[in-house]
């Protein structure tokens, strides 16, 4: 397993991985980021160049032809693409999260040549794991894979599926079999051709609209062997959620940044005006910077938490992280709104019109997507429940 | 022992099969339990046996199965 999960980190001519991503989010994400937002399109220009550069496999193991990217660099480089625009980030974040997934679940032959082949067509990974008919909960599954003589096939109402139709393939979550419990889960690559989506309805939503997230309905065959190897309830609890918290914080952090920004040119620009009077919003902006760090020092050391123990899964399974990670969420998706808040408050109405270069409606709006994307309730209750049996220790 | 681990496994399991009569070593997560449910069968065998799991006991491997929650409450009964 080390062998798959190294984390050096290989710096090419142009820089590390976080360095071209932030190029990347400087050059190309922020000039269209406000396009992307109101018309609620794919943010096309920002993939493809993350895919110029090779960076959709930014986490694929060198052995693989990957960069070896740490889970460090990566965050850092969602980190700016956040700042610059937020739909664009989630997009990276959520493939990331899968290529994650397959990274280190992912054993059979066909599985490791399929990362291959990721790594050298540059592939976009999306995700189907919510369902119509589980409540949400993302731990059961209605559907079910059907395999017979070698072949899978998988019929899958997603009420929401990301980049579904800018996607290269999608990884679905589905009972192991149609005798399997709701719980007993796997995860298996669906990939064209033998892959059909279906829209169902519109993404019609405030924020993160670049994101372009409808409802599907997944239809999709292929060899068994697509089927990742470790229980979905393993790889769930060992990297898909912990890799979803911890990248999600970095792009809402990026978020925060942003307007943390504006205000601070804002309260410079006031001070300007009247040398040797300190604007009244300074002190809030003290306030608030003081908040940024909380938020960018929970994020840094949650990607260290995560790092010091990435490759020993009875650590990963333990109590004392999931409570860590889940705790991780729902800070985090607070923090990012607690700042954009004070940032508006700071820049008054400046923040609030959208024709002044200190207007924080796409912030504001993204930054509530944080708390509702696996609602913070049900993250809490879960963490209510483990703290039922966790020893603190 | 096994005759109160299974009557907590029929009571807070919610496997799908019959808890009374599933294998020493059937895959008990396999069967249905859910983490949610195994907290709850993890509760109560602390209250049946008076003991309390440690840490390094409460991960999913020590639930599941009847044969290795035995083992686990064996262990933590002696210590």
């Amino acid at each position: 397993m080390t062998s798959i999960t190294e984390t050096t980190a290989p710096v090419s001519e142009s820089g590390g991985v976080a360095q071209q991503m932030e190029r990347i989010a400087e050059e190309v994400a922020a000039p269209a980021a406000d396009e992307v937002d109101v018309t609620g399109r794919f943010p096309a220009e920002t993939i493809d160049a993350l895919r110029a550069d090779g960076l959709l496999s930014a986490m694929v193991p060198e052995a693989f032809g990957g960069r070896g990217a740490s889970v460090a660099e990566v965050s850092e480089g969602l980190v700016a693409l956040g700042r610059h625009c937020a739909s664009s980030a989630m997009v990276v974040a959520m493939h990331h999260i899968q290529v994650a997934c397959l990274v280190r679940h992912g054993r059979s032959p066909l599985l490791r040549d399929y990362l291959v082949e990721l790594v050298e067509r540059q592939y976009l990974l999306a995700s189907a794991t919510t369902e119509v008919g589980t409540g949400g909960d993302v731990g059961s599954s209605v559907c079910a894979v059907d395999v017979a003589g070698g072949t899978f096939r998988l019929e899958k109402q997603a009420p929401v599926i990301s980049y579904g139709q800018f996607a290269d393939a999608v990884l679905a979550t589905a009972r192991r079999s149609a005798e399997s419990p709701e719980n007993d889960q796997v995860l298996v690559v669906c990939r064209p051709p033998e892959l059909e989506l279906e829209q169902v309805g519109e993404w019609k939503a405030i924020g993160f609209r670049g994101t372009c997230s409808p409802g599907f309905i997944l239809r999709a065959a292929g060899d068994a062997a697509l089927i990742l190897d470790d229980p979905y309830a393993d790889l769930s609890t060992r990297t898909m959620l912990p890799m979803a918290h911890i990248l999600w914080s970095s792009l809402w952090l990026g978020i925060a940044t942003a307007t943390l920004d504006r205000a601070r040119r804002f309260v410079q620009s006031e001070a300007r005006k009247r040398p040797g009077m300190t604007p009244a919003a300074a002190l809030r902006l003290a306030d608030t910077t003081a908040l940024h760090q909380q938020f960018t020092d929970l994020v840094r050391a949650s990607v260290d938490r995560y790092q010091q123990i990435q490759d020993d899964p009875d650590r990963l399974s333990a109590l004392g992280f999931a409570v860590a990670m889940n705790s991780l969420k729902v800070s985090a998706s607070t923090l990012v709104v607690d700042v954009v808040r004070q940032c508006m408050v700071i820049c008054g109405l400046a923040s609030y019109r959208t024709d002044t270069p200190y207007c924080m409606g796409r912030h504001l709006r993204d930054s509530m997507g944080a708390c509702l994307m696996v609602n913070n309730d049900r993250i809490m209750a879960n963490n209510a429940q483990l703290l039922l049996v966790h020893r603190g220790e | 022992m096994d005759e109160t681990i299974r009557t907590v496994l029929a009571e807070h399991g919610r496997l799908a099969t019959d808890a009374n009569t599933i294998d020493d070593n059937a895959d008990l997560f396999a069967a249905g339990m859910t983490s949610h449910a195994s907290v709850n069968v993890m509760l109560a065998l602390e209250d049946a046996f008076d003991i309390e799991f440690s840490e390094q006991m409460l991960k999913k491997s020590t639930f599941e199965s009847i044969a290795s929650i035995r083992a686990g409450v064996v262990e933590m009964a002696g210590s």
